[in-house]
C-alpha cells in the first residue's frame, strides 16, 4: 500500500509541474495559481477515482483529459474566456477553436517547461523566492516539502511563493522563448537557477535525505530537458549537467553514516560511488570541450571529475590548483580562496599554504579549520588557537563535533 | 580600496626556445602568483597579454618595428589589482614571476 502511495506521489510530482506549464501557457503566466489548483484538483479527483477503480493504464492520459475539462471548465465559469481568450482567438482568424485546450502532445509539454523555465528563472525574482517557486513550478514539490526544505514553516513559504507570483505578475513576465539576440543571457539565467536548485539539495540543511536526492535529480533532469533543445544545448549546459553528475555520483557513499550525518569525502568508501553517473559526467564534459567558451561550470566539473578520483597523487593536487586559479580569476568567492588554498597544501605542502592561508583573512570556521590543520605540523598551540575559533564559530552541532575531534586528536600529541 | 595596475617588464619574452616541461612550468608560476593575488579578493582584471611582433610608430610618421631598443626591460602585460594604497598595491607585487627574470613590476595608481 506504501509502495502504491510513493508511486502516485512520484507520478503526481512528475506530472505537476508539465500539466501547470501547459495550462499556463495557454492561459497566461498571470493565471499560474489557478493553474496549479487545477491541477492539484485533477490529482484529488485521480485519487478518489483510482482508489475506487484502480489505477487505469493510461494514468497519464487520464490526468491530462480531466485537466483539461477542469481548465475549460473553469476558465468558463471565471469569464476569462469571454473577457481575455474569446477577443484574442476571434483576433487571429487563423486560430482554430479547439486552440483554447491546452496542449497535452509531447512537443506541447516540452515547450511548455522549456518556456516555464525561461520565466521562472527571469532576473525579476529575488533569488529565495525564485528556488521556492522552482521548487513548486519546475520540479513539482509540495507546500510541506519546500518549507521542510528552506527549515521554514508551510505559512512563510504560501507567503514568498505568493509574493513571487505577484511579481511574475507585475513585471509582466510571459511564457515565450527569449528572442535569439537575448538567448545567452536568459539561458546563464536559467542555468543559475539550476545549478543554486542542485545545491541547495547536495548542501542542504534538512534532515530529509530523500527530499534532498530529489531536489538534486530534479535539477539534473530541467538540466538535461535542456540538452534536448539545440538552442539551449551549449557547452555551459553540458558543463552544468557534467558537474551534477559527479556530485551526484557520490550520493549514496556520503549517505551510508550511521549517526545520520554526511559522511565527508576522505572517509567515504569510494566502491560506493555511481560508476555510471562518472561515466555520463565524463561524457557531457566531453561535450562541454566543443567551441572556447570556458565557463566556471566549465571548471568545477573538471575539478569535481577529478574528486572521483580517490587516490592522492600530487599531479591530481596540482591539477586542481590550476583549475582553482582559473575559476578564481573568473569569479571570486572566499569558498573558493579557501578551496584553493586547500589543494595548495596538498599539491606543495603546508609551508607554502600557510604564507597564502594568512593572507586570505576570513572569518568563517572553514577558514580557522584550515589554519588548524596547517600550523598542526608546526606550531601544535596556534593549532589549537585556531581549531578553538572555528569551534566557536561553527553553525551546526555535527560540525562542531568534528572540531572537537580535531582538539581532542592534537591534546594526544 | 584603490585599483592599481602593475605593469610587468621584463629583457625578454621570447619564449621560443624554452622546452615546452619549463614552459609549462613558467605558466604554473604566473597562475600561482596571480591565483594568490585572486584568493585575497584582490584581483580586479587579469588584463590582456602583450605579444610580439609589435611595430611602433613616432612623430613624422616614423614606423621601427619592434624591440624597442629605447627600453631595456619590455611591457609584457598588467593586471589590475585593488588595495588600500600604494604600499598595499606594492606589497601584493611580492613574488611576481617577472622579478625572477630579471624584470620588473611597476605599479601605478588608475584614476
Amino acid at each position: 500500500m506504501i509502495q502504491k502511495h510513493d508511486a502516485l506521489k512520484q507520478l503526481f510530482q512528475r506530472e505537476f509541474s508539465k500539466m501547470v506549464a501547459v495550462i499556463a501557457r495557454l492561459y497566461g503566466l498571470e493565471h499560474i495559481a489557478l493553474a496549479e489548483d487545477i491541477v492539484s484538483e485533477t490529482f484529488l479527483q485521480a485519487m478518489e477515482s483510482w482508489e475506487q477503480r484502480g489505477v487505469p493504464e493510461h494514468a497519464t492520459a487520464w490526468l491530462y483529459a480531466v485537466a483539461k475539462q477542469k481548465t475549460l471548465y473553469h476558465f468558463r465559469r471565471t469569464k476569462i474566456l469571454q473577457d481575455k481568450v474569446l477577443p484574442f482567438v476571434a483576433a487571429s482568424a487563423s486560430t482554430k477553436a479547439d486552440a483554447v485546450e491546452p496542449d497535452f502532445s509531447q512537443q506541447g509539454i516540452r515547450d511548455s517547461q522549456l518556456q516555464m523555465m525561461f520565466a521562472i528563472c527571469t532576473p525579476a525574482i529575488a533569488s529565495e523566492a525564485q528556488i521556492g517557486l522552482a521548487l513548486r513550478i519546475l520540479c513539482g514539490f509540495g507546500i510541506d516539502e519546500i518549507a521542510e526544505a528552506f527549515l521554514s514553516n508551510k505559512e512563510t513559504i504560501n507567503k514568498r511563493l505568493f509574493r513571487a507570483r505577484e511579481k511574475l505578475r507585475t513585471e509582466g513576465i510571459t511564457m515565450e522563448f527569449p528572442p535569439e539576440h537575448m538567448l545567452a543571457t536568459r539561458l546563464d539565467n536559467v542555468l543559475h537557477v539550476l545549478y543554486l536548485l542542485f545545491n541547495e539539495g547536495y548542501y542542504s540543511t534538512t534532515q530529509d535525505k530523500i527530499l534532498q536526492k530529489d531536489m538534486c535529480l530534479e535539477a539534473m533532469r530541467l538540466c538535461l530537458l535542456l540538452t534536448g533543445y539545440p538552442p539551449t544545448r551549449t557547452p555551459k549546459t553540458h558543463a552544468l549537467l557534467a558537474l551534477m553528475c559527479f556530485h551526484a555520483s557520490r550520493f549514496h557513499a556520503r549517505q551510508v553514516s550511521p549517526d545520520d550525518l554526511p559522511v565527508l569525502y576522505e572517509q567515504q568508501d569510494e566502491q560506493l560511488w555511481d560508476q555510471a553517473l562518472i561515466h555520463q559526467g565524463h561524457h557531457f564534459l566531453n561535450l562541454s570541450a566543443e567551441g572556447s567558451d570556458l565557463s566556471s561550470y566549465h571548471l568545477e566539473a573538471r575539478i569535481a571529475s577529478w574528486h572521483c578520483v580517490k587516490e592522492d597523487t600530487t599531479e591530481k593536487w596540482e591539477e586542481i590548483l590550476q583549475l582553482y586559479n582559473d575559476l578564481l580569476f573568473i569569479n571570486y568567492s572566499p569558498g573558493v580562496a579557501l578551496n584553493r588554498t586547500f589543494a595548495l597544501y596538498k599539491a606543495r605542502g603546508w609551508q607554502v599554504a600557510l604564507v597564502e592561508a594568512e593572507k586570505l583573512k576570513l572569518e568563517n570556521h572553514f577558514y580557522f579549520l584550515l589554519l588548524g590543520e596547517l600550523y598542526r605540523h608546526t606550531d601544535t598551540g596556534q593549532a589549537l588557537v585556531h581549531f578553538r575559533k572555528a569551534h566557536t564559530l561553527a553553525k551546526t552541532q555535527a560540525e562542531k563535533r568534528g572540531i572537537q575531534e580535531k582538539i581532542d586528536a592534537l591534546g594526544t600529541f | 580600496m584603490q585599483e592599481f595596475a602593475l605593469l610587468f617588464r621584463q629583457p625578454s619574452y621570447d619564449y621560443s626556445q624554452l622546452p615546452p616541461e619549463e614552459m609549462k612550468e613558467l605558466t604554473k608560476k604566473w597562475k600561482d602568483w596571480a591565483g594568490g593575488v585572486a584568493a585575497q579578493g584582490r584581483l580586479v582584471s587579469n588584463g590582456p597579454r602583450l605579444g610580439e611582433p609589435a611595430k611602433v610608430l613616432k612623430a613624422g610618421g616614423v614606423v621601427t618595428d619592434g624591440p624597442f631598443v629605447e627600453i631595456r626591460e619590455v611591457l609584457g602585460s598588467f593586471i589590475i589589482v585593488k588595495a588600500e594604497n600604494l604600499e598595499d598595491a606594492t606589497t601584493l607585487a611580492h613574488g611576481c614571476p617577472a622579478l625572477d627574470s630579471q624584470g620588473s613590476v611597476e605599479i601605478r595608481p588608475i584614476w
